[in-house]
Order: structure tokens, then sequence, then C-alpha cells
């Protein structure tokens, strides 16, 4: 029973995606399958607090419930549901069925919230290829469009490649140690020492969970995958897939702690570096808002790689801050791209010029992605500056002063992109073609998503003492 | 609780302009100066019931007002407020120059009047708390984020120059210039941290805790690299001439009231933080480096004086002599000795004044040319009524001719630095030839030689005539009695001079010629 009360936000999504698949099967009804949706996601979320009762819990050798599950699932759920409200306004035009996309991003999020919980390299690939498969099809779901579908295709045959890595990562390790959950196999790495294939093994298994996070030099589907797929969809790429990814490797490393082995953290160190460094360089002259924060999302996660090669002192404590602050300022960025593209009337409006002048018509959603922007730049006042505080923190602890160094460059350069989206919404407009958001956009639920994120955004950037009180809460246990 | 509220109207201020644009252009207006009038109200009061020369006398505490409460306990952060004569000094100055931003720009701004509003006032806000804080972080937090209207500020309300794109690139280059230096300085106060953390077990910002910890537990190596890190944000910000690229730009294209803040009381918070933090908390890491901050003075007097003589547009001109003035506060601020860091408030104060006066001039020239290009101008001492003089009487401050504020201020860093460092003050008084040929030039190619027309231009209306006069009256008050200002800001001038000295004794014999 208490395993069962444990697992219960898992059994409750899949219960509603179960129950979304049926009703769509007895009778096509748009609202109906949102509303749905909402719920079960909502009584998922409430359903954390039973499962943050039992915790910290093993359930079976494949999963267990603990502080970290239940934070990674807390914020996969928060980024589902904001994915779920403003795929409802972006869809509202698309043609064909509509309905099946909240069935995909239900299984994709079921999937999140199981790899946040794996202790065991089985159910770490099930749930990694539960999370991922929605995907293709949420990627590709305007697959009239020629860049969705080939966004879903591209990240589709990548992703495959990636999982083929790292089933043979995985494949390595098992055939060397003899094991396949998280903690027989950090004691056996740390009892075998130096070994050609161990290291091959979890070099594979880093490539098949880099390319998911898209580290460099895994990242060259980001920025075509964030701009094509339609807004919906690359919000909840952005935001809860990297969640989930993240948190496992953070599981990974940390129950293995052998691989705090000299060569292999070398490794993670220089990948975090050019990670930050080419995130933020490639950035720099991008046209297309989607296309950009792509290459923005693949320099947070340098920055988040930072506190994983530490691993030591605040390094956990600075994960879960950073990716809180990430989740929050991703969702209300692509949010906005959301809601000026919908309803769905053919690409979404990304290129930059679209937000030329973007205040004067409308100054609350310009206030908004102005917050984001300055959030992701880490500007004090926003959340994103505790964030960027704690990665600067950490590295200092540890006395990285590449990576403070490389942390400190990045930010520099990131601002210069940043700046560029920020005055391009302020610039008066010069009579393009454009695309605008519905009139009644705040009225509607996505523009009241994207308004409490910002506001959400900025009172942790304020005040982040609950924030830091939470996050340590759940690193404690 | 009062200084809580000295940072909060101006925000409270800048979100009602904001809000009030609705109801029409003018409202804005009103409640900006309303709200900048209260803020300077304020300060008056606190400066008219406390007394700043007796603290040092006390010993006990060196803050006259102060206020704390926790921020975020985690890292022991809080909100920790404390004003002494040195930041009195500086918010009353910020409030005086937020009246005339508000002012100078009634009619030169108007579009998003109160957009406008809004990010002037929240720079004067932020700037206050950078005056306000002693706690680390906190005084990081308004350092970075003052950054963010200034740069809408430039960005939004600027002059584009010639090449159409140069407004947002100023204020892009400004805006980066800052936050990345400002970021090392976050790296340093982290290293601070902890240090204190090991030595102590606990985490703390607060600045009497890291004095402590930064004069007791720091290598002199590690002292060094952290110096390093306040040192060249500050660098950045004042500017010191390696560092100085964004400032001539970023003034070019700003709007008038921009230039007045960015003058006035931005680059004022770097030599503030320098008095406050860089040398109370690295005394000795700051005395080694006194030759380098020397000599860095010495090449930004000279450099930016040189590079003013070579300019066209006045408003460059001005901005690169505000590069040489700073030269003179750099070399106040390391010699150390009480004399000259009182010379450094007087002459920051003079800076501000005349350097906004100067600012305000041109934007009223350019009202009325619609250029600040000097080669267009020439013969207008005949052609508007009233600015001229005005104009005269700012240039001769700026020279530093005896009567204004900035000659106490240069006299007093000068012969208070003369004891220590004679040759650095040989070499930087020859600054003042050069401050006198730019400041004639000016004068002759703006207002005198031939007329390029002859039709007369509008003259000062009233509002002009009140804010130059004040200006001009504040001017030549400091320069003829300054005696008040230097009276407040004595006590917390002579802690600073006994946190060098302590130190001084030993490493000095060495370095004196």
């Amino acid at each position: 029973m208490t395993s069962l009360l444990a697992l219960s936000p898992l059994i409750l999504v899949c219960a509603t995606a179960i129950v979304v698949m049926l009703t769509i099967a007895w009778r096509r009804c748009y609202d109906l399958t949102a509303t749905l949706t909402v719920i079960g996601l909502n009584l998922a979320l409430a359903a954390q607090l039973l499962a943050w009762w039992q915790a910290p819990l093993d359930v079976t050798l494949l999963m267990t419930v603990d502080g970290l599950s239940i934070f990674g699932g807390v914020l996969i759920l928060v980024a589902t549901l904001a994915c779920a409200t403003l795929g409802h306004a972006y869809l509202e035009g698309a043609r064909g069925p509509r309905e099946e996309y909240y069935l995909l991003l239900l299984c994709a999020a079921a999937g999140g919230i199981a790899l946040v919980s794996s202790r065991h390299l089985a159910s770490l690939f099930f749930s990694l290829e539960l999370l991922s498969m929605p995907l293709y099809g949420m990627l590709a779901y305007t697959y009239r469009e020629r860049g969705a579908l080939e966004a879903g295709v591209k990240y589709m045959v990548l992703s495959a490649a990636a999982s083929a890595f790292l089933l043979f990562g995985m494949a390595l390790l098992y055939a060397r140690t003899g094991h396949l959950d998280f903690a027989g196999l950090g004691e056996a790495l740390a009892s075998a020492g130096s070994d050609g294939w161990l290291l091959a093994g979890m070099g594979m298994m880093l490539i098949g969970l880099g390319f998911k996070l898209s580290i460099v030099p895994f990242h060259l589907w980001t920025p075509d995958v964030y701009e094509g797929s339609p807004a919906p969809a690359a919000t909840f790429l952005a935001s809860a897939s990297k969640v989930a990814v993240l948190i496992v490797l953070l599981r990974l490393l940390q129950s293995a702690p052998a691989t705090q082995d000299a060569w292999f953290h070398s490794l993670l160190a220089v990948l975090a570096f050019v990670t930050m460094l080419a995130g933020n360089l490639l950035a720099l002259m991008q046209q297309d808002l989607k296309r950009l924060l792509g290459y923005s999302s693949i320099a947070h996660f340098g920055y988040l790689l930072v506190a994983l090669v530490i691993n030591e002192g605040l390094a956990v404590e600075t994960a879960g801050i950073y990716l809180v602050t990430y989740v929050l300022t991703t969702l209300g960025a692509f949010g906005v791209v959301t809601l000026l593209s919908s309803p769905y009337g053919g690409a979404d409006a990304s290129r930059l010029h679209h937000y030329r002048g973007l205040f004067w018509r409308r100054p609350y959603l310009t206030a908004v992605l102005t917050v984001m922007m300055l959030s992701l730049a880490g500007i004090p006042l926003t959340a994103g500056f505790i964030g960027k505080f704690y990665i600067v923190a950490v590295g200092v602890e540890a006395s990285r002063w590449w990576l403070v160094g490389a942390v400190v460059a990045g930010s520099a350069i990131g601002l210069f992109y940043y700046l560029r989206v920020m005055v391009t919404l302020f610039l008066p407009e010069p009579g393009m073609q454009r695309r605008d958001a519905t009139t009644d956009w705040a009225q509607r639920a996505g523009g009241v998503v994207v308004l409490a994120l910002a506001a959400l955004v900025v009172l942790l950037g304020v005040y982040p003492a609950p924030m830091i009180d939470w996050v340590r809460l759940m690193a404690a246990t | 609780m009062i200084l809580v509220w000295l940072i909060l109207i101006p925000f409270i201020g800048g979100l009602l302009c904001w809000q009030a644009e609705r109801f029409g252009e003018q409202p804005p207006r009103w409640i900006a100066l309303g709200t900048m009038l209260l803020e300077l109200a304020l300060v008056l009061g606190v400066w008219w019931h406390g007394d700043y020369g007796l603290n040092a006398a006390q010993g006990a505490s060196d803050w006259v007002l102060e206020w704390r409460a926790a921020w975020i306990p985690r890292f022991g952060i809080e909100v920790h407020l404390a004003l002494d004569g040195l930041s009195l000094i500086m918010i009353a100055l910020t409030g005086l120059l937020g009246v005339l931003a508000v002012v100078c720009s009634w009619h030169e701004i108007s579009r998003r009047i109160g957009f406008f509003h809004l990010n002037l006032l929240w720079i004067l806000g932020g700037v206050v708390g950078v005056f306000l804080a002693i706690d680390l972080f906190l005084f990081f937090f308004f350092w970075e984020m003052m950054l963010v209207p200034m740069y809408f500020l430039i960005a939004l309300w600027g002059h584009s120059g010639s090449t159409g794109n140069t407004r947002i690139q100023a204020a892009t280059k400004f805006f980066i210039y800052t936050q990345a230096s400002g970021l090392l300085m976050l790296v340093a106060i982290l290293g601070l941290v902890f240090a204190h953390h090991a030595a102590t077990g606990e985490y703390s910002f607060s600045y009497e805790a890291l004095r402590h910890t930064a004069q007791n537990e720091l290598s002199p190596q590690m002292a060094w690299w952290l110096m390093l890190g306040f040192f060249i944000a500050f660098a950045v910000k004042m500017p010191v001439v390696p560092l100085h690229g964004w400032l001539p730009d970023a003034h070019a294209q700003a709007p008038t009231a921009g230039s007045v803040d960015l003058a006035g009381i931005l680059l004022k918070t770097a030599a503030y933080g320098m008095l406050r933090f860089a040398l109370p908390l690295f005394p000795e890491a700051s005395q080694a480096f006194a030759p380098v901050a020397m000599g860095l003075g010495i090449l930004g007097i000279f450099y930016g004086a040189i590079l003013a003589c070579g300019q066209h547009d006045l408003k460059r001109l001005v901005a690169y002599s505000s590069i040489s003035h700073m030269g003179f506060v750099l070399i106040g601020i390391y010699s150390g000795t009480e004399l000259a860091l009182q010379g450094v408030v007087v002459l920051m104060v003079a800076h501000a004044f005349s350097a906004s006066g100067l600012f305000i001039i041109s934007g009223q020239l350019y009202e009325r040319l619609h250029t600040r290009d000097m080669r267009l101008m020439g013969g207008l001492w005949g052609r508007i009524k009233g600015l001229p003089g005005i104009a005269l009487c700012f240039v001769a401050a700026s020279m530093g001719i005896p009567g204004t504020a900035n000659f106490v201020g240069e006299f007093l860093v000068l012969f208070g630095t003369f004891d220590t460092w004679p040759w650095v003050v040989v070499v930087a008084s020859g600054g003042f030839v050069l401050a006198a040929i730019y400041s004639l030039f000016i004068m002759q190619r703006v207002y005198f030689g031939p007329a390029k027309e002859d039709t007369p231009l509008g003259g000062l209306d009233g509002r002009e005539i009140v804010m130059m006069l004040g200006l001009l009256a504040l001017v030549l008050w400091v320069g003829l009695y300054p005696g008040p200002l230097l009276h407040t800001s004595e006590a917390a001038m002579q802690n600073v001079e006994r946190i060098m000295t302590l130190e001084e004794t030993p490493a000095m014999p060495e370095e004196t010629p």
C-alpha cells in the first residue's frame, strides 16, 4: 500500500492517459480532453504530497521515491501543466485530430516521472524511451509544416542513435560488473578501479544522456528541432524532458561516487566548459527566437553541468535551484512564443522581426518576455540571478577557477543576445508583416499561466528563501 | 526605517509614473518631480537631524542610521542598510541630480513618457540602494540591478549617431562592460564569503564580518586577487582608462537625463565602492596596489584630456573630460590620506555638478540646433540669450578655477597626496593645462568665432534658468564654503584613512621615492 501511495503520481498520470485515450475513442471533444488532462495532472501534483509522506522509500528494485524524485516530479508536472494549457490555445486553429496531443503529452510526462525515480538501468532505459517516443509525435504534430516534420524525424533518428549508445554502454557495464541497479553498479565501479571497458561503457552512457541534454558536441539537433517544432512541444522538450534527464544523471553520478574517477571527471569538466562557451557563442547571431532559445538552453545546461562536475558541497542544492529557475524561465519564454503563435496557422511566430515593437502593442506580454530574458541572462530582481549566483558560488567554493571563468565569460557573451531580443521588443515597428497574440490573451488560460510565471520569476528573484528551503528539504531526503 | 523608504520611494514613484501615463503627458512628469523632491527633502531632513562629524570620536559605531532584516537566511544574507556621512552626501547628490534629470527632460522626452520616468526613477532607486547597502549581496544586487533601466534609457530614448543603430550598440556595450565586470566582483565576494565560511563555519555577507575575515584570514596572495576582482568592477564603472571603452559612446548616445545620471551619480558609485569596500576590505593589498592605481590615474588624466581636445561632439568632449577628472579621484582615493580623501568627496560632488551642467547645456543646445557637432556651431554668444554666460561659468568650474567647487576638490586631492607621492602630484598637475585647453576649446568653438547664421535662437525659459542658476549657486557655494560638506564626510573619511594607515607604515618606505 505504501508503495502504491508513493507511486501514486505516476499511477495517476498513467490512468489519466488511459482515460483520455478511451474518451477520444468514445467521442472526440477537444475541450473535454483538455479538461480531463489538466484535472489528471493536477491530481498527480497533489498526489506528490502523498508520495512525500512515504519518502524515502524504495519501490521494487526498479524505482525509488525520495526527495529528488519528488522534486523532479513536481517540476515535470508543472511544466506539463503549462504545456497542456499553452497547447490548448495553440491547437485550436489546427486542422486534423487535435486530441491526441494530450495523450502524447501525458505519456511523455509519465515517462519523465518514472525516469526521475528510477534506480535501475532497466527502468532508466524504459522510462527514457517512454519520455522520448511520444515526443517524436509531439514534435511533428503539425506535420503539414515542413519544419515540424523535419524536427520530428530528425529528433527520432538522432534519438534512436543516442539510445543505441546508451544501451551499448549499459551492456558493457553489465558485462564487466554484473549489476544493473545504480547502487550495485556504484560499488562495483568503486572496487573495479580503472578499466578500459568500464570507462567505455560510462562514456557511451554519457553520450546517450548528453544527447538528450544537448551537451556540446551532441547538441547539433537542438536548434533545428526547437525551431521547427510546434511551440508547445518545444516547450515540453526544453523543460520537462531536460529536467528528467538531468535528474537521472545527477542520481547516477551520486550513486556511483567512483565516477569521480579523474579521467571521467575531467571529461565532464571539459564538456561543461565547451558547452557553456559554444552554446553562448552560437546563439550570438541567431535571427530566430526559438533557435536562440535552443542555443541558450545548451549554454544553461553547460552551467548546470558545472554543478554536476563539482558534485560536492552545495552542488545538489545548486542543481535543484538552477533547475527550478531554468524551468520557470523557459516555460515563460516559450509561453510567450506560443501565445503569439496561437491559434495555430502556419509556422510559428519565431523570427525576431515578428517581435519588433511588440511593446507598443502588447505591453504586458512584452514585460513577461523581458523578465524572462533578464532571468535567462541572470540579472538581479529575477529568479535567474539566484541560479547564476548559486552556480558561481559552487564553482568558487570548489576553487574551480576555470569553470568559474567560463561561467563569467559565458554570461557576458550571453548578455549580448538576450539584450538583442529585449531591445527588439521595444523598437518602433517598421510596419512589416507580423503575428500578434489574440486581444484577449490575458484572460485566456495560457495568458494567465504566462503572467503567473513572470510574477513567480520576479518574486523568487526578490525573495528566494522559500525556494531555497524547499530545494534543501528535497535534497536532504 | 527611513532608509528603506529612501530606496522604496523612487521605485514606487516610478511605478506610479508608468501607470499615470494613461492620464496624459503631464502627470508622469509631475509625479516624477514630486517623487524626487520628496526624496531630496527626506535626505536633507536626515542630514539636518544627524551629526556626522562626531562618530569617529565616539568610536563605537560607524553608522548614524542602520536598518536590518533577514532576507536569505540560507547564506546569512540580510537586508542591511546603513548610513554615514559619505553615503549621506552621495544620496543627497542622487536626490538633487534626480530632480535635475526630471526637469531637464521635461521637453526633450515626448514618447512613452511614463516608461521613461519609470526607468529614470528606478536607476535612482538602484543607486540609492548601492549607497545604502552594506551587506555585500545586497550591494551587488543593487549594483547590477540599476544597469537594466539605464540600458533601456540609452537604447530607447537615446540619440542615434550617424550610422543609425549606434544607440543600441552603445547601450549594449555599456551593459556588457559593467555586467561582466560585476560578475568578477561577485566571484570576489563569494571568494571572501567562502573564506569566511572556512574560518568560522557560517555563511555571512555582512560587511563587518567579511572585513574581519579579509584582514585576518586571507593569505596575501588571495587578498590580492580578491581585491583585483573588486577593483576591476569599480574601475570599469569609474572608468579607469584601459576599461573606459563604453563611456564615450554611452554618453554620446544617451538622452540628457541619462547623461546627467551617468556622469553625476553612476560614475560616483564606483568611487564610493572603492572607498567603502575595496579599500577597507583589503587595505594591505590596496596599499600594494597603490602605485599601479596612481599610474592608471595619471594615465586617465592625460588620456581623457588629450582625447577631449580632439572631439567634435560636445557630449563626447564632456565625457572624455569626465575620464580625466576621474583620474584625480582615483589618485586621491589611493593616496589614503584624510586630506586627499576629503578632496575626493568634494571633487565627486563638484564633478557631478559641473558635468551635469555641461551635459544639460549640450542638451539645450541640441534642442535648439539639433546637432551636437561643434563644427556646426560657432558664434552662438550673440544668438542665444543667457545660455553662453552660464556655459562659461560651468566650463570655468570644470577647469577648476578658484571659487568653484572643482578647485577645492582638486586642490585638496593634490595637497593631500603631495606628502607621500610628490611626483605623482607634479605630473598630475600637468593635467590642468590640458583641462584649460579643452575647456577653452568649448567656449571658442561653440560660442565665439564667426556665426553660421544670424537668426536668434530661443533664449532660456524659466525652467531652464532656475535649473542652471540653482546648479551654479551650488557650485559656487561648495567652492567658497565647503565647510559643511567636509564636516559631514569627515568621520567616514577618517575611518578610511585609519584603515589604510594601519598597514601603511611598513609598506610605505620602499615606495616613496
